[in-house]
Formats: structure tokens, sequence, C-alpha cells
């Protein structure tokens, strides 16, 4: 049998999708909106640093960012294909994948400094 | 018929998502991927102010109050709940459930989703703010 990538990539697609609908709005709810407007105040650094330098937070929010980005990556490769209609198939999947590569070396160093 | 033939597909006009209301919804539910993309590096650099201390995390907070971003956060915060509401309507379709042989009716696994997002919401907030 023919080794397939692209279930592979349904598999994160969705595996991010639920992480994105459950996760993403209550952390986007608190840190972009909340604890800036001082609706809540804002917790202590050195609380944050604790909560994001647990190996159980670390792994949680590392896993699930990148399964968000390629849910996204994916995503939208599909609306570049579908939606609008972009025939370089080679160029838009290496750039959308590549950015969520990016993407997941970025959260890895940026979880990382902060513990 | 040759493989030519079976080969040909019609041209599609680039705005064909514009003809009906339902097609646009699909367009923007496909877009929210890029608002996820960015709200996902949003709470990144969050975490990196945090790993830099004190200053670096006050001025965030008061970086996150300037207007172009709080409009993009606004914007991509509408994307993720239409992707979020969209999302649960669909897993019924994506995943069939059988209980005792009767199928779980599509609402139910729509309620249990939105449950699980309280649960989800509830731990998070608890866990941020103790």
């Amino acid at each position: 049998m023919k080794f397939r990538v692209e279930p592979f990539l349904w598999l994160a697609f969705s595996g991010g999708g639920v992480m994105a609908a459950m996760l993403l709005p209550v952390l986007v709810f608190l840190f972009a909106f909340a604890f800036p407007f001082g609706w809540l105040d804002p917790p202590d650094r050195a609380h944050l640093a604790a909560v994001v330098g647990h190996p159980i937070t670390f792994l949680v929010l590392f896993g699930a960012f990148v399964m968000m980005l390629v849910h996204a990556a994916h995503r939208f490769r599909f609306t570049l294909y579908d939606g609008l209609q972009v025939k370089h198939r080679f160029l838009v999947a290496a750039a959308c994948y590549g950015g969520a590569v990016v993407g997941a070396f970025l959260a890895l160093h940026m979880l990382g400094s902060a513990t | 018929m040759s493989s030519e033939d079976l080969r040909y597909r019609p041209p599609v006009p680039v705005f064909w998502w514009t003809r009906k209301p339902s097609y646009l919804v699909f367009v923007l539910r496909e877009l929210s991927s890029l608002f996820v993309a960015w709200l996902v590096l949003y709470l990144l650099l969050f975490v990196r102010a945090v790993g830099l201390g004190e200053e670096a995390y006050a001025d965030f907070l008061d970086w996150a109050t300037t207007p172009w971003l709080v409009a993009l956060n606004v914007i991509a915060f509408a994307f993720l709940v239409l992707h979020t509401i969209t999302w649960f309507s669909l897993t019924p379709q994506a995943m069939v459930l059988d209980v005792g042989g009767r199928r779980v009716p599509p609402a139910a696994i729509i309620g249990a989703q939105y449950a699980a997002l309280a649960v989800v919401s509830a731990f998070v907030y608890w866990l941020v703010t103790r």
C-alpha cells in the first residue's frame, strides 16, 4: 500500500479545529480583551510564568498551538485552491505548510523562553 | 471518450462565492483559518512578554489596547466565533455516534460540545486567575 501524507493532514486539521473551537475563545477573551482593558485584574507575571512553565501546560499549549497552525495552513490551502481559484498547487501547499512549520519552531522557542 | 475529455473542468469564476449568501458564509468560514493563525501568534507574543520580565509584560498589556490591534483582534475574534459555531454544527455530520444500537441525535452532540466549551473555559479562567 502506498504511503500517503494527506490523511494525516486531515487528522491534524480536525484536531486543530477542535482545539481552536474549544480552547482558543477563552484564551483570546482573557489575553486580548479582559486583561489589557482591565475588565479583569491582570494576573501576576510570576504566576503566569509559573503556569506556562509547568511541563503539562507547556505540552498542552505547544501541542494545541501546533495543531491549530496545521489546521489553519490546511484550511487556507483549500481556501486558495477552491475559494480563490489559485492554480499554483505546489507553491500554495509549500507556503501554507512551510508557514505552519516556522510557526511550530516559533511556538517552541517562545514557550521555552517563558520558563 | 478519451481521457482528455474526462479531465476537462469548466472554468470557475474567481468570485463564484459572491453569488449566494451560503457560498459567502462558506468562504468566510474557511478564511477563519487566517485569523486562527494570527491569534496563535498573538498568544505566543504574550507568552514571550511574560518571559521577558515585569516591564515587557506591562508594555505588552499597554500595546494590546492600541486601536489598530484592538480592531484586528475584534475581527479575529468574530471569525473565531464563526469557526466555533460552524465547527460544532458540522461535527454530527462528520461523526455518527451509536449508543446501545441507537444513533445519538445531532442536537445532543452539538449540545455536548458547548458544554465542553464551558468546562474548558471555566478551567482556563480558574488556572490563570487563581
